[in-house]
């Protein structure tokens, strides 16, 4: 079973490591979660926890879910998850934190990535564009999108300009440099999808 | 406080303030690994920049090194620097000196800063 918790993105920065190397970091606030509900396979046809993480006003929540957490004694929750059920003795109202993770842990961080909008196929796929100068005349449109009689038609999922960003992004296979415990901070190597602030799920390997 | 600045002042590897100026001469006590050895190289330039960058404070030192212009940028808070002494005091009426890089000889060269007489007394601070 794989560990896993909610956090939120705070900001890059730069690690010194003890032999002097600099590594660029993003620091994450992981935790402190509360189990709001476990689903079992009796119940719900598959195991896991559901998680709540950030504080919130209890007006600002549904009736259904702010009748829930008043019955388990829970503070109210911003943002809800699931995550595996990896630890049989958790249960419903207790607590994880980012001690469930070790320094040098290889993770995947889920994130949801800044909106870009609508934009052309050098940012979007990566073509790669005309010449800007020596009289081109074609600088970043997207070119041929198919031959003519055969087949007559634009290929399904032919790749072209349209919305991007604004999506779940997984980055996988990153480091966690260093935990903060007391203030449940967690530093990660290299760059996580998102803007500030918004929730991210940090999954161990 | 910016909860960023929070991190950064708990992540800060050493605890060195800097004593020196822009257009200052300094001698930055550098260590270098060679393999499993460790030795100190020392690399002596006028401070042309400093960029405050919260924990990626760098300073940038400029030399002439065989005729050719060398310039290297130190990250304040490496653990890699062992010590920087202040050589000269220059005189400089601004904060980026990019313009000794268009000079060279004698017109690269900064006026000497005058100290009051109680201060020239005492030794060429020291940064641990």
């Amino acid at each position: 079973m794989r560990k896993a918790l909610f956090g939120k993105k705070i900001g890059m920065t730069q690690y010194v490591k003890e032999d002097g190397t600099v590594v660029p970091v993003t620091a994450c606030e992981l935790g402190p979660c509360v189990v709001v509900q476990k689903k079992t396979i009796e119940k719900d046809g598959y195991e896991a926890l559901k998680l709540g993480f950030g504080d919130q006003k209890i007006q600002r929540l549904t009736k259904p879910i702010a009748e829930d957490l008043k019955k388990n004694n829970i503070a109210p929750k911003r943002y809800f998850g699931e995550i595996e059920a990896f630890d049989p003795s958790l249960e419903v109202g207790s607590e994880i934190r980012c001690t469930i993770f070790q320094e040098n842990d290889t993770v995947d961080v889920t994130g949801f990535s800044k909106g870009k909008g609508f934009a052309g196929v050098m940012k979007r796929h990566g073509f790669g564009g005309g010449r800007k100068t020596h009289g081109s005349n074609f600088h970043r449109a997207p070119g041929s999108i198919g031959a003519y009689t055969f087949p007559a038609e634009v290929w399904k999922g032919k790749r072209m300009p349209g919305r991007f960003g604004g999506e779940k992004v997984t980055v996988k296979n990153l480091k966690i440099v260093k935990i903060l415990e007391d203030k449940n901070i967690v530093l990660i190597s290299g760059a996580i999808p998102g803007r500030r602030n918004s929730l991210i799920k940090v999954t161990v390997k | 406080m910016d909860i960023m600045q929070v991190i950064e002042k708990e992540i800060k590897p050493v605890d060195r303030s800097i004593d020196f100026e822009i257009g200052d001469t300094v001698r930055v006590h550098y260590k270098i690994i060679e393999g499993n050895k460790e030795r100190i190289q020392v690399y002596e330039g006028i401070v042309i920049a400093i960029d405050n960058k919260g924990i990626s404070k760098t300073f940038t030192v400029r030399k002439i090194s065989f005729e050719v212009g060398v310039e290297r940028v130190f990250p304040l808070y490496s653990t890699r620097i062992a010590k920087i002494e202040t050589v000269r005091k220059g005189k400089a009426r601004r904060a980026k000196l990019y313009f000794l890089r268009d000079r060279k000889g004698k017109s690269a060269k900064l006026k000497e800063k005058r100290v009051a007489k109680s201060a020239k007394n005492e030794a060429a601070p020291v940064n641990q």
